[in-house]
């Protein structure tokens, strides 16, 4: 790959967004204060002690932002990676096989999207123990259903493209057909979403952290930082702003690379020009 | 206090009757000056209320849930609503003494097993009926019953028996109690035509206000009655109760004027809401106070050197400071404050680190202690457990946090788990709060203590009508629960409301948040 | 259309089982929660002898199976049955809330859906010049910020700065319609923010990958505009997932959104079931879930038969 070729817009994501993983990595090493360590009075303002202020307990805001980064990032990149993998292919699988394997992948996936969030979340922690494990399952089944309903709609468009005919007639496998025929012809739109299935995840997680089912003080994620200091947000208090600042950037970072893997992606599939 | 009173005071603030006067004469009636003084005050200023008008209410706890059975009331939107229509007996002053409402006078007989009420004479209820002694007897007959469901059942399990004698109501106890009247100024306990018993949720009563439009969880609307008894209550013609849970929310709908009172500030902001044009922030002492329990008959809290060391590993002044700033007073791991009649002062217990490794080397306990919280246990908690981390990580103890679901955390965590944060609202009284949840037998014995010596002093103090000996006891009582028990009582917080200059006539009180949920009918529309 | 006839009849009976299910799973669901309705009520003035007393009151000493059918006997003779915690009548009740809850997501899909498809197309015409650019940084920095977030600052500005409209949107019977209106705008306001980006990126996706295609090709050696061949040749052969995603996103405008209505004091369905869910109030719970579940069911529904509708090869299968 000619590293020229990548738009400004490109460099401008992936470098923020490696500044943000760099930070996720070397947590300890770059925070100047420990998590949970009480170091100043509660919402201090920025000063050279402290970079970002302090937030609802006194604690260094940069120093939490640095170890948030690490919990926000694992997890929801984590839930993601379930989400899609989980959402995709059964999406797929069921444009393709059709019949009574649509219909059932369907359903189930209509009466998992029925079922509001809260009483799931609530059954599913009063069966299965609060672990991180946990979170990260029920976020990313929870989204496959979103995922699913996407990756089937644009596959079965794909399906009955000549293509895919062609190939069902030379007697391919089915797997050889989704990975081979659909997934590459449905990679842009997946694309597109993504990036933004992703920051839905870093927002899912503080919701989730409010029902229980979430991390544990005083570990925190941006989103459950930002929640910490709600109580600032109408009069300002950077604590409460800071946070929330972190996630649009992140999100405005990762949907760079996505809108550029999308150009590459389609690029790839043969269309015209290039850039 | 009786109508003798309020008659004086009306006097004086009509300048019939000069103030010596009054003080004299209500020293006379057996008043303390100070409780004198107060009566007085509120008369003055109730006299220059503004009648008519709206007052809108900002309140939070309400939820779509609620009903206007006051028997089933558990929040205060059901409080301040229930107050609004109806009325109990007696009711808390702004001293903490009693003050008459549907009762004229009591009295006890020698033992104090015997209670009678004289009813007020010329009541009706809203929807016309004149007040009875049958209607207050059937009234806390519903909520005593066998076959009751009231939240106020176990404040009333040791009424034996009850009967009416023309205008008079008759209370019979199986032991002595010198605190009776304080209970029945509970909250449940409004009286109701027939008790209730045909229609709970009518929201029919003798209360100021009449219910035009209640929409539960979201928003009531009430209309002054005109036929109320007391000229002093009740300002406004209409009342306008909004129930708005989001913290936030309610401080904006403050700031931007859609209401002119607002329940619960958070302590965060306190300070900043105070800095707001036009707006009042009262932050009133009260007797709620912010828990960390532990089970003192399970492991391993069933420790005594354990339960010292978590003790002496709590920060108070850190507690008051970052979780109430300032708005609320250290705790001395007892559930009693200055708010008590009869408290006394004993020896405060400070954050110690060395004091705490000692106790906690010396239960030779291993490993860490898990505490769980939730953000429902009372404000702030989580935030507080951290504090309480780091307190006691100076001291050597690990504590580990598990921040439990708010969903179901009063029915599967509180009074379950051996070690939790939580919330307990004050009592009228000492032997109230400490036999709600400190007697062996208590229902709500949270922190499982059980302890002879308490039992029976509880007991005891209980029939004891001297004064100077009933405060010893409570003394006492105090120090065996600060020693032994499995309680940390790091704070008491005030209670945090904010007003705007749209109304007037704020002043003291006792009890609950908004002037004890009196502020919509105590204050009026500023002119 | 005889497609889509038979199988919009098709989905329409297995939404019906579909339903039958989802009532059976929310039932079991909240009889595993910890904790029952008599509990709830009384909080932490419970005793021993009166929670007894008031589950014996409202029934819950029946199995659970019994309670369960006559709840399905009630919903079969179009009776929800009556709230055990309030004991109010829950059709009309629900009845009120559902018509708030629809009215607040028609305001805000009225608004953000019309302008989310527009932002799209003009992204996918001014592709990679700076309206695209700005288009896709302004909807992803809203996007990306709590609900909570968004509401606040529009509290903050709109209610408490300006003045403009009311911070409190609680809305009731009798209230004109204009000022339901007025009420509902800071609301409707946060939703359309909330979604907005979510539609306008799908949308801007979709058309990008159409306009690969040798039709379009074709239209453009005919010499017609650029924005001519995405209304009348791109867009609609990407409405297939863009009407999922407007259907995923209407389906959050009306069962997703609780905290809004939170911070705005709005009386909606969300509010509703959560309080009864933390009250254990069982058959509200299934009266809230039934209705959600036909809302969802429905939509999907609806986004399926466009899908088909809209492609040429599904619509004539070989």
């Amino acid at each position: 790959m000619d590293l020229r070729t990548i738009p400004i817009s490109a460099w401008i994501g992936i470098i923020s967004t490696s500044l943000f993983a760099f930070a996720a990595v070397f947590a300890p090493l770059i925070a100047p204060y420990g998590m949970a360590d009480i170091v100043g009075g509660v919402w201090d303002p920025m000063s050279s002690d402290h970079w970002l202020g302090t937030d609802n307990l006194g604690r260094d805001l940069l120093s939490r932002m640095i170890y948030g980064a690490r919990t926000t990032l694992t997890i929801a990149a984590l839930a993601t990676i379930v989400s899609f993998t989980l959402g995709a292919m059964l999406g797929m699988t069921a444009a393709v096989a059709g019949g009574w394997t649509d219909q059932a992948l369907s359903r189930s996936v209509d009466l998992l999207m029925s079922i509001p969030t809260l009483i799931f979340a609530l059954v599913v922690l009063s069966v299965l123990p609060a672990s991180i494990l946990t979170l990260i399952l029920v976020m990313g089944i929870l989204d496959a259903t979103r995922v699913f309903r996407l990756a089937r709609a644009v596959a079965v468009d794909v399906n009955v493209m000549d293509f895919v005919e062609a190939a069902k007639l030379r007697g391919e496998g089915r797997m050889w057909i989704i990975t081979r025929e659909i997934l590459p012809n449905a990679m842009s739109t997946l694309i597109a979403e993504l990036g933004l299935r992703f920051i839905f995840m870093v927002l899912f997680l503080s919701a989730l952290s409010f029902l229980g089912l979430g991390i544990q003080p005083p570990e925190a994620d941006w989103g459950g930082m930002v929640k910490e200091n709600k109580d600032g947000i109408i009069f300002g208090i950077p604590a409460a702003l800071i946070p929330a600042g972190a996630i649009a950037v992140l999100a405005i970072s990762v949907n760079l690379i996505a809108d550029w893997i999308l150009n590459r992606a389609t690029d790839l599939k043969g269309g015209r020009g290039g850039n | 206090m009786n109508d003798e009173l309020k008659y004086l005071s009306k006097q004086v603030a009509k300048h019939r009757l000069d103030r010596r006067s009054f003080m004299g004469r209500a020293g006379a009636l057996g008043l303390t000056a100070a409780t004198a003084s107060s009566l007085l005050g509120s008369a003055v200023m109730a006299q220059g209320a503004i009648k008519g008008g709206t007052i809108k209410v900002a309140i939070d706890g309400g939820a779509s849930t609620d009903s206007l059975d006051p028997a089933l009331a558990a929040n205060s939107t059901a409080t301040q609503v229930n107050r609004l229509w109806g009325e109990p007996l007696v009711e808390l002053d702004a001293e903490g003494g009693l003050e008459m409402k549907l009762a004229t006078a009591f009295e006890a007989s020698a033992d104090a097993k015997t209670w009678t009420f004289q009813i007020r004479d010329g009541v009706t209820f809203s929807n016309g009926k004149t007040l009875t002694a049958d209607d207050v007897m059937a009234t806390i007959e519903r909520h005593a019953g066998e076959d009751s469901s009231s939240g106020a059942l176990g404040l009333l399990g040791s009424i034996s028996a009850m009967r009416t004698d023309g205008n008079a109501f008759i209370i019979e106890l199986d032991g002595p109690n010198a605190d009776l009247p304080y209970l029945l100024t509970d909250y449940h306990l409004m009286i109701q035509p027939g008790g209730g018993k045909e229609d709970p949720a009518a929201a029919i009563g003798t209360g100021p206000y009449t219910i035009v439009s209640a929409e539960p969880g979201v928003r009531f609307v009430a209309e002054k009655n005109p036929d109320y008894w007391n000229p002093d209550l009740g300002h406004a013609s209409t009342i306008e109760i909004t129930v708005i849970n989001d913290d936030t929310a309610r401080v904006a709908a403050l700031q931007s004027g859609q209401v002119d009172m607002c329940s619960r500030i958070p302590p965060k902001v306190a300070s900043l809401v105070a800095r707001m044009n036009g707006v009042t922030v009262h932050s009133v002492p009260s007797a709620g106070h912010y828990v960390f329990i532990m089970h003192a008959n399970t492991a391993p809290f069933d420790n005594k050197d354990l339960r010292l060391a978590l003790k002496y590993a709590m920060n108070r002044e850190e507690m008051v400071d970052k979780i109430l700033f300032g708005n609320g007073s250290i705790g001395n791991d007892t559930p009693i404050n200055t708010s008590y009649p009869l408290f006394s002062e004993m020896e405060q217990r400070s954050y110690d680190p060395d004091k705490a490794a000692f106790h906690f080397n010396a239960s030779g306990h291993e490993g860490s202690v898990l505490l769980r919280t939730s953000d429902n246990s009372f404000p702030g908690a989580p935030d507080a457990a951290q504090l309480f981390q780091q307190s006691a990580a100076a001291a050597g103890i690990t504590l580990d946090i598990s921040r439990e679901p708010s969903d179901g955390y009063w029915s599967e965590v509180w009074n379950k788990q051996p070690f939790c944060t939580s919330y307990w609202g004050g009592r009228a009284t000492q032997d109230a709060m400490y036999s709600t949840a400190y007697l062996s037998t208590a229902d709500w014995n949270d922190t499982r203590f059980f302890n002879e010596q308490f039992d029976q002093l509880l007991i005891a103090a209980r029939g004891e009508l001297d004064t100077a000996k009933r405060t010893g006891m409570y003394a006492d009582m105090g120090t065996i629960v600060s020693e032994e028990g499995g309680l940390i009582c790091p704070m008491f917080n005030n209670f945090i409301d904010a007003t705007s200059d749209k109304v007037a006539g704020w002043g003291p009180s006792k009890g609950f948040d908004l002037m004890n949920f009196y502020a919509p009918m105590k204050m009026w529309v500023a002119g | 259309m005889g497609l889509a006839l038979k199988l919009i009849s098709q989905r329409i009976a297995l939404g019906f089982l579909l339903l039958l299910a989802v009532s059976a799973l929310i039932f079991a669901g909240t009889e595993i929660l910890p904790g029952d309705v008599a509990q709830s009520i009384l909080g932490q003035s419970a005793t021993p002898e009166s929670l007894a007393n008031l589950r014996a009151e409202l029934g819950l000493s029946e199995p659970a199976v019994t309670r369960y059918f006559s709840w399905l006997g009630g919903i079969a003779t179009g009776d929800l049955g009556t709230a055990l915690t309030s004991g109010t009548d829950i059709s009309s009740a629900v009845a009120q809330r559902l018509g708030n809850t629809l009215f607040l997501a028609a305001v805000a899909a009225v608004i953000s859906v019309p302008i989310a498809i527009l932002l799209g197309l003009l992204a996918v015409r001014f592709k990679d010049r700076w309206p695209d650019k700005l288009i896709s940084a302004t909807t992803l920095a809203s996007i990306s910020l709590p609900e909570f977030f968004i509401g606040y600052l529009l509290i903050l500005v709109f209610g408490v700065k300006l003045g403009w409209f009311p911070t409190v949107a609680t809305v009731y019977e009798g209230m004109a319609f204009g000022d339901r209106l007025m009420a509902v705008v800071l609301p409707a306001l946060t939703l359309t923010l909330v979604v907005l980006a979510h539609m306008m990126r799908m949308t801007r996706a979709a058309i990008l990958n159409v306009m690969q295609s040798a039709y379009i090709e074709t239209a453009e050696l005919k010499g017609l505009s650029t924005f001519k061949i995405i209304r009348k040749h791109a867009l609609p052969n990407a409405i297939s997932p863009v009407v999922n995603v407007v259907m995923l996103n209407m389906a959050y405008l009306i069962v997703g959104v609780v905290v809004v209505e939170v911070i705005f004091v709005y009386p909606g369905m969300g509010q509703y079931l959560v309080d009864h869910v933390s009250k254990r109030d069982v058959p509200v719970v299934q009266a809230c879930g039934i209705i959600f579940a036909a809302i969802y069911i429905g939509l999907n529904l609806i986004a399926d038969v466009v899908s088909v509708l809209s492609n040429p090869r599904l619509r004539h299968p070989k």
